[in-house]
Order: C-alpha cells, then sequence, then structure tokens
C-alpha cells in the first residue's frame, strides 16, 4: 500500500454551491501538475453514490494510494469519504480534505480571487496527502451505563428509556426532588392536562426502577476519561436526614422553630417554609432535608434545649452528624439535561417587577394558581413581606383581582437584555395561564394580553389560541413602555400599534411572561464537559440539524432546554433522541477511539519529560527503556488516554513526540503550500 | 517600509478544529464574505501549533501568521489554547529580536458559533499586515559590493 504515492484529486462541484463561484475545471487543471496525482477529476456530487462510485473505481483500476477531496468543510464529510476509502479497499487515513466550499466559494465572491485560492488548498491537500500514514482506529469496550446530569422532565425521560432498555443509569439531581420545571406548572398547554398528573408516575418511577440508581441534592464533581470509560465524582450533599429512615410523615417540618420563615425556592419564594423541609408534597424522594443555612442548630450551633426536628422524629431520621458523601463509579456515555432559569425580570426596570407586590412573573403565576401551591389555587392580590397575624386574630380574606394583565415577550426577542432569540413557550403559556385565570378566578375577571407577535406554531396551539380569544381574553398588539401605580391600580402604558393609539390600561395584577435563559450556573458542566455555547449561551449541538442531540464530544449528549428554548413535547422528543443516541455506543459495546494520537521516537527521545507536565489527560509517563546498554528515561504514551490535541507535539525541543496525521513532517509542506507567493 | 497600496498580505492561519475552524466554516455557511487573502491549516488544538511552523511560513514568504482558537476556558482538549497562547508571546520576542516586525505573528479566540467575529478578526488582521507591509527580511538579499 505504501511506496510512491498514486494521488486522485477529485473537485467537486456541489451543484452551484462551488462551481458557481470556482472554475472546477481549471483546478483540476491545475491538480494535474501538482507531484504524484494520477488523477484528476471533478464532479457534481462528490458525496453521491455515483461520486463515491467514482474514487473507490479508480483505486480499483487506477491504483491510488492516496485521495484528495475538495469540497466542503471536512467537519461535514470526512466520515463520510473516510468510508469511501475503506470501501475501495485503502486505509482512510489516506484521505485528505480541501475546504473550498465553506472557507473559499461561500466567502468569496469574487470567482477569480475564489478559484486562486482553491487551486491553493488543492495544492496544499496533495502535498500533504503524499506524506500521510496508514493508522489504526482501535476499539475499546463501552460501560453500559449512562450518566444522567438533572432530573426534569428531559432527564426523567431519557432515564426511564435508557434503563427500560436494560442499562444502567445514575441520575444526578441538584435539588431535593426530582421533577424540575415541569412540576411546578398547572396545567400544560394546549390540553391543558394537568402537569402533576403526567409528571409524578414518571418521577415515582425512576425512583423505583431497578436499572436506575437516583442521587438527588447531588452535585456532579469530577468527569475524567472519554466515551465508553468515563469517571464520574458525585458529592451527594448531606441532608442531615438520614434518608432510608425518614418516613415523609412530616412531623419535623411542623415543629421546627423556624417553620414558614423562610421563602420556598419551589414556590418561587411565594409560600414559606421551614428549615426541614419538603419542597412540596409530591417530591420524589418524599424525605426532608435540612436547609444548612437556614437551620438554627447548624448555623448558631443552638436550637433551644435540643433541636425540636429530632425530638420529633419517630423514626430517629435527623442526625446533625451526617457528611457529605462522594461517590464514583464509570459511566459508558453521559447526557446533560440541565434546563433552565427563567428570565430575571429586574432586567427590565421599566416593568416594576419587585416594585410592585402585584407585578408577578409567570413562573409566579404559576405557583399561585396552583392547587399546591402557596394559596392553594387561589388567585389573590399578594401582598409581599406581610407579617404573619397574631394566632387568634382574624384573617381577612384577601382581595381577588378583578383584572389581570399579562405582558409577553419579557426578556424574550429584546436585543436590548442581549436575548434575540423567541423563547418559544411564553405565547402559549400566557394563553394557558389567561384561560385559567377564566377558568379559576371567573370570567368576570378581565384578561388583557400585550403581545409583539402570537407565535402558536405546534401541535393544536393555534386552535387553543383561538378558544381563549373566544373566552374574551382581550390581545392588544404593543410593547408596554412603563408601569406605574395610580391609587390602588396598576397602570400600564402602552401604543395599540394595530390602530396606533397610545393607552394607559388600568390593571390589578400583571404577570410578566418571563423567557427561558440558560442556567445561571451554566458554567460549572462547561468546565466539567468542555462544552461549547452557542450565541445564546445555551449549550452547542454538534451540528444544528444533523445532530441535534450530540456534541462535540463523543458520548456526551444534550436533552431538553439545555440546548434551547422548547416546550414539553420537544423536550420529551429530544429526551428520547439523545437516550437512543447515548444506547448505540452501549449497545454495540464497542467503540472507536482517535486514531490520531501521539507517538514518541524513543530513540531521539532524552526523556525531559516537558510533553509529561504539559499533557492534559496524563496520557504521558516517562519510563526507563535500555539504550545500548544504559538504563535511560523516555516518554511513552498510552494510547488509550491520549485524545491527539498535539501539544505536546508542538513543545517537544528535539521533535521526538508527533502527532499522527499532523506530525511536522506533515503539515511542513502543507505550510509551504500555503505560504509561498 | 513603505506603504504599498496595492499590496496584498498573503496570511496563513492556523485553526482549531473545534471553534476557530467551525467558526470559519459558520461564516461560509452564513455567507459572510471576507478577504481571500487568508489560507487555513488546520490542526485538532491551537496548542499544536509549533513556533516553528509560524517561523517556516514567514520564511516561505507568508506575510502574516494568525493562529486561531478556542475561547480561554473554553478549550477542547483543556488548556491547549493557554499552551498557544503562552507560545505566542515568547515568539513576539524572538521575531523583534530577528528584526521582524511582531505585528505579523498574531493571535484570536473565535468559538464555533462567531462566524461573524471571523470575519472581523480577518480584516483586522489583514489591515495591521497591510500597515506593516509586504514579508522580505528573510529573502536573500542581492549583495552589493
Amino acid at each position: 500500500m505504501n511506496g510512491k504515492p498514486r494521488i486522485g484529486v477529485y473537485v467537486c462541484h456541489c451543484g452551484t454551491n462551488i462551481a458557481g463561484t470556482v472554475d472546477v475545471e481549471e483546478v483540476v487543471k491545475f491538480a494535474e501538475t501538482l507531484p504524484d496525482v494520477t488523477v484528476a477529476r471533478n464532479y457534481s456530487y462528490m458525496c453521491s453514490d455515483p461520486g463515491q462510485a467514482l474514487i473507490v473505481d479508480d483505486i480499483e483500476k487506477a491504483g491510488l494510494n492516496r485521495v484528495v477531496v475538495a469540497s466542503c468543510s471536512p467537519r461535514m464529510h470526512e466520515p463520510t469519504f473516510r468510508k469511501t476509502l475503506l470501501s475501495g479497499g485503502l486505509n482512510p487515513y489516506f484521505l485528505e480534505m480541501a475546504n473550498i466550499r465553506e472557507q473559499c466559494s461561500w466567502v468569496h465572491p469574487d470567482p477569480i480571487a475564489a478559484t486562486e485560492k482553491a487551486k491553493r488548498l488543492v495544492e496544499a491537500a496533495v502535498v500533504k496527502s503524499r506524506r500521510l500514514e496508514p493508522l489504526d482506529a482501535k476499539e475499546v469496550d463501552v460501560e453500559p451505563s449512562c450518566l444522567i446530569i438533572g432530573a426534569g422532565i428531559a432527564g426523567i425521560q431519557s432515564a426511564l428509556d435508557i434503563a427500560d432498555a436494560g442499562f444502567k443509569v445514575y441520575l444526578v439531581e441538584k435539588e431535593p426532588s426530582v421533577g424540575g420545571h415541569m412540576i411546578q406548572l398547572d396545567k400544560t398547554f394546549p390540553t391543558l392536562d394537568c402537569s402533576a398528573c403526567i409528571m409524578t408516575p414518571k418521577m415515582v418511577d425512576v425512583a423505583n426502577h431497578p436499572n436506575i440508581e437516583l442521587m438527588t441534592y447531588s452535585q456532579v464533581e469530577e468527569i475524567g476519561g472519554y466515551i465508553g470509560n468515563f469517571d464520574i465524582k458525585v458529592r451527594k450533599k448531606s441532608r442531615f436526614v438520614d434518608i432510608d429512615k425518614c418516613t415523609g410523615c412530616g412531623i419535623c417540618a411542623e415543629e421546627c422553630r423556624m417553620a414558614g420563615r423562610f421563602p420556598n425556592e419551589f414556590d418561587e419564594n411565594m409560600g414559606m417554609r421551614g428549615a426541614i423541609y419538603m419542597p412540596f408534597p409530591q417530591a420524589v424522594p418524599a424525605k426532608y432535608t435540612i436547609d444548612k443555612e437556614s437551620c438554627l442548630f447548624l448555623t448558631k450551633g443552638k436550637c433551644g434545649e435540643s433541636p425540636k426536628c429530632k425530638d420529633a422524629c419517630q423514626a430517629g431520621a435527623v442526625n446533625f452528624d451526617l457528611e457529605d458523601e462522594i461517590v464514583e463509579f464509570k459511566v459508558g456515555t453521559i447526557i446533560v439535561a440541565t434546563g433552565y432559569d427563567v428570565f430575571d425580570a429586574r432586567l427590565k426596570p421599566e416593568y416594576a417587577y419587585g416594585v410592585y407586590d402585584n407585578v408577578l412573573t409567570a413562573l409566579e403565576f404559576e405557583r399561585l394558581v396552583n392547587a399546591s401551591g402557596p394559596t392553594g389555587g387561589k388567585v389573590t392580590m399578594i401582598e409581599r413581606g406581610k407579617k404573619k397575624k397574631k394566632k387568634g386574630a382574624e384573617e381577612e380574606a384577601p382581595k381577588v383581582p378583578e383584572s389581570i394583565t399579562f405582558i409577553q415577550c419579557v426578556g424574550s426577542r429584546d436585543k436590548s437584555v442581549g436575548n434575540e432569540y423567541c423563547s418559544r413557550v411564553c405565547c402559549m403559556y400566557t394563553a394557558k395561564l389567561a384561560h385559567l385565570v377564566k377558568d379559576k378566578v371567573g370570567h368576570d375577571c378581565e384578561v388583557t394580553v400585550f403581545y409583539m407577535d402570537v407565535r402558536a406554531f405546534g401541535k393544536g396551539f393555534e386552535e387553543f389560541y383561538d378558544r381563549v380569544r373566544r373566552e374574551g381574553v382581550k390581545y392588544i398588539r404593543g410593547n408596554p413602555s412603563e408601569i406605574y401605580k395610580k391609587g390602588d391600580k396598576l397602570i400600564v402604558k402602552a401604543e395599540d400599534t394595530l390602530t396606533s393609539t397610545p393607552l394607559e390600561h388600568e390593571t390589578d395584577m400583571v404577570v410578566l411572561s418571563v423567557g427561558l435563559v440558560p442556567r445561571r450556573d451554566n458554567r460549572e458542566i462547561i468546565d466539567l464537559l468542555k462544552l461549547s455555547q452557542t450565541s445564546d449561551l445555551f449549550y452547542m449541538e454538534a451540528h444544528p440539524k444533523l445532530r441535534p442531540v450530540d456534541t462535540a464530544s463523543d458520548g456526551v449528549y444534550l436533552a431538553g432546554v439545555c440546548q434551547g428554548p422548547k416546550d414539553i413535547p420537544d423536550a420529551v422528543a429530544q429526551a428520547k433522541g439523545a437516550a437512543s443516541a447515548a444506547m448505540i455506543p452501549m449497545a454495540s459495546g464497542k467503540v472507536k477511539v482517535e486514531a490520531q494520537t501521539s507517538f514518541v521516537n524513543e530513540d531521539t527521545c532524552r526523556g525531559c519529560g516537558f510533553c509529561v507536565e504539559l499533557c492534559p489527560y496524563t496520557a504521558i509517563e516517562l519510563v526507563e527503556v535500555n539504550r545500548m546498554g544504559w538504563p535511560v528515561k523516555v516518554a511513552r504514551v498510552n494510547e488509550a488516554l491520549c485524545k491527539g490535541c498535539g501539544a505536546c507535539a508542538a513543545a517537544c525541543l528535539s521533535g521526538s513526540i508527533q502527532q499522527r496525521s499532523f506530525k511536522d513532517w506533515q503539515l511542513l509542506p502543507q505550510i509551504e503550500a500555503l505560504g509561498v507567493k | 517600509m513603505a506603504e504599498n497600496k496595492d499590496f496584498e498580505p498573503n496570511i496563513v492561519a492556523f485553526l482549531c478544529n473545534w471553534c476557530s475552524y467551525a467558526g470559519a466554516d459558520l461564516a461560509g455557511t452564513s455567507r459572510i464574505t471576507y478577504p481571500s487573502n487568508v489560507r487555513v491549516i488546520r490542526v485538532m488544538c491551537s496548542g499544536r501549533v509549533n513556533p516553528l511552523f509560524v517561523m517556516n511560513a514567514l520564511q516561505q514568504g507568508a506575510d502574516g501568521v494568525l493562529i486561531s482558537g478556542c475561547h480561554p476556558g473554553d478549550c477542547h482538549y483543556m488548556h491547549g489554547n493557554y499552551y498557544a497562547r503562552r507560545r505566542f508571546n515568547l515568539m513576539r520576542n524572538f521575531l523583534e529580536y530577528l528584526g521582524v516586525e511582531p505585528e505579523r505573528v498574531r493571535m484570536s479566540w473565535v468559538s464555533a458559533s462567531e462566524g461573524a467575529k471571523w470575519k472581523e478578526v480577518i480584516e483586522e488582521v489583514s489591515e495591521g499586515i497591510k500597515k506593516v507591509g509586504p514579508m522580505d527580511q528573510f529573502k536573500r538579499r542581492q549583495l552589493n559590493w
């Protein structure tokens, strides 16, 4: 196979994508003059079956042993053409690509300049291909288990699918309970399914499934290794409650001296909890947790005579000596399903969120209409920070709002806060909440929605939007400029842009339809897994169209809103996609690892150890060898650990360590071809 | 060095596979046009760029060299881009010592989603090198006895 290079050069037209700008005939003529080029051809679509057949045919008939394809980016079709070489009986690493589409024809409209550049790129590829060497992609075993980070609806769905298929799942959730944002919701649009009713069975399933190891109140601390063999370290935060003994009876929470003193995060801080709490009644696991930030005993070291929760617990589950536990395990694949945060409405000061009690975010309002929420599902006017009345004093019945106004696109489609994207769920959840107001508060409650555009694109969405308008919800097109108070009422200042009429709309309560934003702590996962972000700062998929659940890191997949805003059915669909993608390597049991690894020429290595210090994966170590009777130290690469970055090759003083396919010797002719005037 | 108005610099760029090369591809997919005088060599990580490559490119006649990698903290290989940055800084001193304008060698961070930034970088680098003029320090000069 080696011996004198016989190179085939294939210039792709890509329809008119390339040929419309680059003179492909001229590039072929030029390629024929290059050293060792045996055949040079152009073809309309090299990636098509006949295009690939052309290459296979030439390998067989013209005895090619190197192939240069000048077409799109190697990030697109390198795997395709590698397979072509393989089917022609050639080692797939004898391929070199020249990117004359993304980095030439599409960006340089001038045909002469583009053709000139294409020639240079082809020349560089040809001269590099002369020095290519055959490589062997090694196979490693895949651990038949998956780590899923985040137990919202996406993480839960992925976990159930993978566990049902018979693989082990480690499901890690930061909060004390699984469920994520979906369990906070009251109803789901457009079918008005009760969110808890469809969610809780799944939550219970993940807790009981024999193949799922559920770790709540836990955080992934370290991830090492590579596809098939990730090493995971998880910190199980101490709840100060023995989860095996706790029966979830709740007597401790009633007894807690701090009961009702702290805002409950699950209720978007609308309701109150004590220092020992269960975030919501359907929590899974149904166990209590002591918040060490608010517990008297844990912060002050003293809680009356003795902690009341501990005294009250008949099961003896409360234990203040419990410590964080570190768990280590191995998995083959990882799914990231960390979800989102809602937009911080304080960043739009004109809406006076945080200033007026009755300006709420939609998620807060969602808790307000929810039967398990702080008001038991009654929509009432809010008085924040109201002191609890003394026992015995008669509670005044809270007022019910007579009119509620929704403002859409708060923090979405808004360059002024840096979010250009549409959050995709707000139009519909607003319609749903508007319907719930009519349903629960009564038809007399006046509901107005200020909107920019209504995007009712999904299955059943437009019909639902129609229904809500028929129910008497008033839609006004216009983006309010200000909210202020006049007497007891809030005034929403806006312009009806359909009639060009400025208006000052009087209302009792304003609900801001806040958009979805990347989690504020999403840096933690980026640092663990080296994920990329798109410009909206959500995690980036490997390809926006064709690999929407994969990431640039093999064996790591995305599910749910962490990849970009989506509604529940889309999140579930993506979660199922991620689960099936993760099951591919686990089911086959083997996966090919990086072949373009580094290796050491032990005859010239002087054992200085620079590379050992540089290697980010500790893949290089110094070993003692016998050199002509003398024991000397040389570097040696563990190829299973090497990921092929080449940092060692750039640092080696003697050029002894080199990266396969990116050796100095292979890159220098490429530099020469491109550098020369 | 005399500034030549018609001078179009020839720039060799080393891009890492995961961020900058993908960013340059995105510029293509989004049809963002930029000067054609940049020729790209793909390496897996900007940390692979041996200073030798840069010197070699200048020696071959390139007027400028660009090294581009992932943003700090985002390197696909943990910290290859930091190695690249450190080498780059040392190399600039060395270039100055050799009598080559350090401005010829540039470094940038372009992520996979920054197609528009890639264009900005190219235009800026191209303008900068135009100001410095053609690279002829390494050419054999006719000795004038």
